[in-house]
C-alpha cells in the first residue's frame, strides 16, 4: 500500500524532468556503449573461454585460478602494475603538487612558461621514444658514452634488456610524462585559493612560505587535490605501451611486463579472450579499491 | 548583473589571487627559482634532443664519441621523411585528411553532447542524476587504454573495426569533458538560471542562451584535451586499412624502421608533438579557468 504513491510521485519525477534526460541522452549512448559496456562485457567474459570467433564457453573461475596459479607471468606483471601504482603514483603525485606550488610562486609570465615546460612531456605523443636514444643500449647513447668518457664504466649498459635497468628507466619516462591534467588542475586549484585567507594568515603569525603551504594553501585545496589523485591512479595504472615501445615485447624475461602488456599479448596475440578479460577485470577492480583508498586518505586530511 | 560582468569580475578575480605574496623572503625567491630552472631544463632536456637529432646530419648521428649538440644543422631528415611518405602507396594528404577529419568530429560531437549532458547534471536534481555523476566520476579511471581490449570485442560485435567510427565513437563519449564542464558550468550563478525559469524558458532553452555564452572557456579545454586525445591516438588496434590510418600511425611506421632512421624518427616526433602543444600555448589562460573548476567533492 505505501509503496504505490511513492511510486507514483517518483514517475511524476521523472515526468517533470523529460527535457533533462532528453539533453542526458547523446552523450550517454556514446558513453554507456564505449565505456559501461566494455566493462560489463569485460565481467561476464571472464568467467568464459572465448576467441571471437565461437560463441562464449563458460568456464566458472577457471580463467581467475589459472591466473593466480599458473601464470608467473601474470605474478610478474602483476607486481610491476603495483610498482606503478604505489610508488611511481604517488611520487608523481607529489611531484605534480611541489612543481604547481612552485611555478605558482613566479611572476605571471615566467609561470606561464614553466607550466608549458612541464605540461609538454605529457601531451608531445610519442616525443618518448627519444628516451630510446638516450639510454641506447651501444656507445653511440647518450648516457652511455657519457658514464663511459667520465670513467664510471668501461662498456655500454644494455639499460633496456638488462633487467636491472629496464624496469628503472621506463619508471623515469613514465614520471618525466607524468604531469598532465592533474598538474593543471593544481595549478589552477592554487591560483584560486582564497586571498584573503593569506593575508589572515600573514597577521596571524604565518612566516614563510612553506607554513602558508601546509597551514593555508594544501587544506583549502582538498577538490583539486582529490581530482588530481584520481588522474594519477588512472595514469599509473595504464602503463602498458611504453614498456612495449622501449623495452620492447616480451622484454628481458618479462621484466617489463605490465598487466596492461598482458592484456594486450592475451588478447591482441593469442586471441584468448575469456582469459585477457579475466586479466582485464583484476585491473578494474584493482583500480577501484585503490581508488576508494586513496579517497578515503584524502577525506581524512583534508575537508573534502 | 549580467553574466558577461560576472564572468569577467571572477576571471579578474582569479588572476589578482594568483600574485598573492605574503610572507616571502628574497633568499626563498632565489632558490625556487634556481631549483625549478634546474627541473625545468631535465624536463626539456628530451625536447631538446629530439630537435637536435632530427637536424643532425647522418654523419654527426653516428660520429663516436657522441656529441649532444649538432655542429652543421641539415633538414635532410625532414627532406627524407617527407621521400619516405612519398613513396607510400597512400599519399601524404590521405593521412593528413584521415587525422583532420576524426579529429573534427570527435572532438565537435564531443564537445556539444558533454555540454548537453553536463547542463542538467550540474544545475538540476532529478531521480537517477547523482547516481548517474558519480558513475562518471569514476569511469574517469578506466580511459581507453585500459579498456582497450573489451573495447575491441565491442566494436567486434558492432563491426566498427575498421572505420573512423572506432576512433570517433570512444572519444565522443569520453568521461573527462563531461566532468570538466558539469563542474565549470556549476559554477554559473543559479540566480541566472532561476529568472530565465521564472520567464518561463524551457531547459533547452536555458542551455543554448545562458549556459552556453558562459561557458566559452570549458569548450576550449574539452575541444583541446579531446583534441590532444585524438590527434595522440593511433588507433592502431582498431584501424587495419592503411587508406584509414591518421598521421601518426603512418609516421610511427616510418620511424619503426630501426636505428638507421634515428634521423628520420625523431624528425618524425618533433613535426608530431608540434600541433598539441602549439595549441596548448595558445589557450592556456582558458584551461587553466576551466581547471579551476575541476576540484572534486564527494
Amino acid at each position: 500500500m505505501s509503496k504505490k504513491p511513492r511510486e507514483h510521485t517518483l514517475i511524476r519525477q521523472m515526468r517533470k524532468n523529460t527535457e533533462n534526460y532528453l539533453l542526458l541522452i547523446p552523450y550517454s549512448v556514446f558513453f554507456i556503449v564505449f565505456t559501461i559496456i566494455p566493462i560489463l562485457v569485460s565481467v561476464y567474459l571472464s568467467f568464459t573461454y572465448f576467441n571471437l570467433l565461437q560463441p562464449p564457453e563458460f568456464r566458472g573461475l577457471f580463467n581467475y585460478i589459472r591466473l593466480f596459479l599458473d601464470d608467473e607471468i601474470f605474478l610478474i606483471s602483476l607486481r610491476n602494475t603495483m610498482i606503478f601504482a604505489v610508488i611511481t603514483g604517488p611520487i608523481s603525485y607529489f611531484l605534480c603538487i611541489l612543481f604547481a606550488w612552485l611555478i605558482n610562486e613566479l611572476g605571471p609570465k615566467l609561470r606561464n612558461v614553466m607550466t608549458l615546460i612541464f605540461y609538454a612531456p605529457s601531451i608531445s605523443g610519442s616525443l618518448y621514444v627519444i628516451w630510446s636514444y638516450i639510454f641506447s643500449g651501444d656507445s653511440y647513447g647518450l648516457v652511455n658514452s657519457t658514464l663511459m668518457r667520465l670513467g664510471f664504466i668501461s662498456e655500454p649498459i644494455l639499460w633496456f634488456t638488462d633487467t636491472k635497468y629496464a624496469l628503472t628507466i621506463i619508471i623515469i619516462v613514465q614520471i618525466w610524462l607524468s604531469l598532465g591534467t592533474s598538474f593543471l588542475a593544481l595549478i589552477a586549484g592554487l591560483q584560486g585559493v582564497d586571498r584573503s585567507l593569506y593575508e589572515a594568515g600573514a597577521i596571524d603569525g604565518i612566516k614563510n612560505r612553506f607554513q602558508e603551504l601546509i597551514k593555508i594553501t594544501l587544506p583549502s585545496m582538498g577538490p583539486s587535490m582529490m581530482f588530481a589523485a584520481v588522474m594519477q591512479i588512472s595514469s599509473s595504472f595504464s602503463v602498458g605501451a611504453i614498456c612495449n615501445a622501449l623495452a620492447g615485447f616480451p622484454s628481458t624475461d618479462y621484466c617489463a611486463s605490465t598487466i596492461i602488456t598482458h592484456i594486450m599479448d592475451y588478447g591482441n596475440n593469442r586471441y584468448e579472450m575469456g582469459y585477457a578479460c579475466a586479466i582485464a577485470t583484476v585491473l578494474f577492480l584493482m583500480m577501484f579499491i585503490m581508488n576508494q583508498v586513496i579517497k578515503a586518505i584524502l577525506r581524512r586530511f583534508g575537508d573534502v | 548583473m549580467s553574466s558577461a560582468t560576472i564572468l569577467k569580475l571572477k576571471k579578474r578575480n582569479i588572476s589578482e589571487k594568483g600574485s598573492a605574496k605574503v610572507s616571502r623572503s628574497r633568499g626563498g625567491d632565489v632558490a625556487v627559482f634556481i631549483f625549478l630552472l634546474a627541473a625545468g631544463l631535465l624536463m626539456f632536456l628530451p625536447f631538446l634532443y629530439a630537435i637536435v637529432q632530427s637536424i643532425k646530419p647522418i654523419d654527426e648521428i653516428f660520429i663516436y664519441p657522441p656529441r649532444f649538440f649538432v655542429t652543421s644543422p641539415t633538414g635532410d631528415n625532414y627532406l627524407s621523411l617527407l621521400d619516405l611518405v612519398e613513396d607510400s602507396r597512400i599519399p601524404f594528404s590521405r593521412y593528413l585528411f584521415n587525422s583532420v577529419l576524426v579529429t573534427f568530429f570527435a572532438t565537435g560531437l564531443h564537445v556539444i553532447f558533454a555540454s548537453m549532458a553536463a547542463f542538467p547534471l550540474a544545475k538540476f536534481r532529478f531521480p537517477g542524476s547523482k547516481t548517474y555523476f558519480n558513475i562518471i566520476v569514476v569511469s574517469l579511471l578506466f580511459t581507453t587504454q585500459v579498456t582497450a581490449l573489451p573495447l575491441y570485442i565491442v566494436m567486434a560485435k558492432l563491426h566498427l573495426i575498421d572505420t573512423y567510427a572506432a576512433i570517433i565513437f570512444p572519444a565522443i563519449g569520453s568521461s573527462l569533458g563531461l566532468f570538466l564542464m558539469k563542474q565549470f558550468i556549476s559554477g554559473i550563478p543559479d540566480a541566472m538560471i532561476e529568472a530565465a525559469r521564472v520567464d518561463g524558458a524551457s531547459a533547452i532553452r536555458i542551455f543554448w542562451s545562458i549556459v552556453m555564452p558562459n561557458v566559452k572557456p570549458a569548450w576550449l579545454t574539452c575541444i583541446i584535451f579531446s583534441f590532444q586525445t585524438v590527434w595522440n591516438d593511433e588507433g592502431s588496434n582498431f584501424i587495419y586499412s592503411e587508406s584509414l590510418k591518421v598521421l601518426p600511425t603512418m609516421l610511427h611506421q616510418i620511424s619503426d624502421g630501426g636505428i638507421a632512421r634515428v634521423g628520420e624518427s625523431s624528425a618524425a616526433a618533433v613535426i608530431l608533438m608540434i600541433p598539441p602543444i602549439l595549441i596548448f600555448v595558445l589557450s592556456q589562460s582558458q584551461i587553466l579557468e576551466t581547471m579551476a573548476h575541476s576540484g572534486m567533492k564527494d
